[in-house]
């Protein structure tokens, strides 16, 4: 088990969700269930309880309906992993690695 | 995992398009993106050569993909429009000030001329007056009446034929489900319709009917476009966000459920007749229209009097008094020339007009 580098970053009003932060770059463990490798559903659902209350005061933990649906994103926020549509990635089960870069894109705001 | 587009079979797939469920790389979604498009409005006859057309422009996502795509669609297809910006500032401050800085960068981005029209200029009220006299219950309803008579009346002042807006399918269905809830029959007819034009009045249309919001963002994102994502300060719009998040539900199960065609209402269903306000003449089913009886309660202190009872405050408060300020009517736009960025200046020689008017 190892830390990994992931790049995650907020757009299209998510940015809003967490105090204007367009950007945050953190480490996780390769492996938050062992012995499985880290997924986009471990970080999707770690969200909700560790790294978003350090980077947003507690402001999606109030409102975390505004973020997930069920264990997943909500419908109507797009998820790009290393810019690519994360439908094409396994979504949820997506094996997360070192350096990736992933992209969250509310389509619910404005217009 | 090799994972090849499925039109050119070289590239790597880095989109699944909601409508069809095909993986597509970036330039094939590009080029499909726009050519459905522009199949979209050859197909539904949009244009003709040499119209004016004005895109309505709020800064954000859809009509700032809008904008892009109007412009490289005129040019690649030779469609010989003069294309224009029309953007409406509701006078609401930390909001519409800053998306029109957006729109300001996409004229200089797209080298298109900007058309600002203030509800300040047209009304005497800007939405941040109006939210402190009747409060945040019913100011989505004068704003949204103001919005659609102020793009009419600032494309009378473009001198276009045309007005395109960023309206896509996943809005189109919003408003469908909205308006079946609300039995508005009527609009249920009109809502879906890609073109309509009112007596006199310019054609609107929605070049994006068929386009999923998803393509539209995705678009805007590997294209980098500059668009403003805040929402309104003065707006939960709750009604439609209920809409949207039933809607984004169904697409998870069906995507097709976003893509719909008109209602058809029987030929025996009577329905209200298009007429002409006679206040200030634009396009009303009742005597007077929507924006009228909205600005008369403002200006008579009666807030409520276009929201409710109308006929009933009316009895109460008797007619509107003589020197209450209207709309300037709509006969009487002048067409700006070359010089389009006059809109904070509220214009005195129409204030006056009005007054006259009024017998």
């Amino acid at each position: 088990m190892s830390l990994i580098k992931v790049k995650l970053s907020f757009s299209g009003g998510m940015e809003l969700l967490f105090n204007n932060i367009k950007q945050k770059h953190i480490e996780i463990s390769s492996s938050i269930n062992p012995p499985n490798a880290t997924t986009m559903k471990d970080l999707v659902c770690k969200f909700n309880f560790t790294i978003l209350i350090k980077i947003s005061d507690n402001l999606l933990k109030e409102r975390p309906e505004l973020f997930m649906s069920g264990d997943t994103v909500r419908p109507g926020i797009l998820v790009l992993i290393n810019e690519t549509d994360w439908e094409l990635e396994g979504e949820l089960e997506y094996e997360i690695k070192d350096g990736d870069d992933i992209v969250f894109i509310s389509t619910l705001h404005g217009g | 995992m090799v994972r090849p587009c499925v039109i050119c079979d070289k590239e790597r797939a880095v989109v699944k398009r909601p409508k069809t469920g095909q993986k597509v790389c970036r330039e094939c979604f590009y080029y499909v993106f726009e050519t459905e498009i522009h199949n979209t409005i050859i197909d539904n006859k949009l244009f003709k050569k040499s119209d004016k057309v004005a895109i309505a422009a709020s800064g954000g996502k859809d009509s700032t993909v809008l904008a892009h795509v109007m412009k490289l669609l005129n040019e690649r297809y030779q469609y010989g429009l003069e294309l224009f910006l029309l953007s409406i500032d509701e006078g609401i401050t930390g909001y519409r000030d800053d998306s029109l800085e957006t729109v300001k960068r996409n004229q200089q981005q797209y080298e298109l001329p900007l058309k600002i029209v203030s509800y300040s200029e047209l009304y005497g009220w800007s939405m941040d007056q109006i939210v402190k006299e009747v409060g945040l219950k019913n100011n989505c309803t004068f704003c949204g009446v103001f919005r659609r008579q102020a793009l009419d009346r600032g494309a009378v002042m473009l001198d276009v034929d045309h007005i395109v807006t960023g309206h896509n399918a996943d809005d189109i269905a919003e408003t469908v489900l909205m308006n079946i809830l609300r039995g508005d029959i009527a609009r249920l007819q009109r809502c879906t319709e890609i073109c309509t034009t009112g007596e006199g009045c310019i054609r609107r249309s929605k070049p994006f009917k068929y386009t999923y919001e998803k393509e539209i963002v995705m678009y805007a994102y590997f294209k980098k476009l500059d668009y403003f994502s805040t929402e309104c300060i003065y707006s939960p719009n709750a009604y439609r966000g209920h809409a949207r998040t039933f809607l984004k539900d169904l697409e998870v199960i069906r995507p097709s459920a976003i893509i719909g065609e008109a209602f058809e209402v029987k030929k025996e269903v009577k329905l209200p007749i298009q007429g002409v306000c006679k206040r200030c003449g634009y396009m009303s089913s009742n005597e007077l229209c929507k924006a009228c009886v909205l600005l008369e309660g403002l200006n008579r202190g009666l807030p409520k009097l276009g929201i409710g009872k109308t006929q009933r405050m009316r009895k109460v408060h008797g007619d509107m008094p003589r020197d209450t300020a209207i709309i300037p009517h709509f006969n009487r736009i002048q067409i700006s020339n070359g010089n389009y960025d006059d809109s904070n200046k509220p214009n005195e020689e129409l204030q006056k007009n009005n007054k006259i008017d009024q017998g």
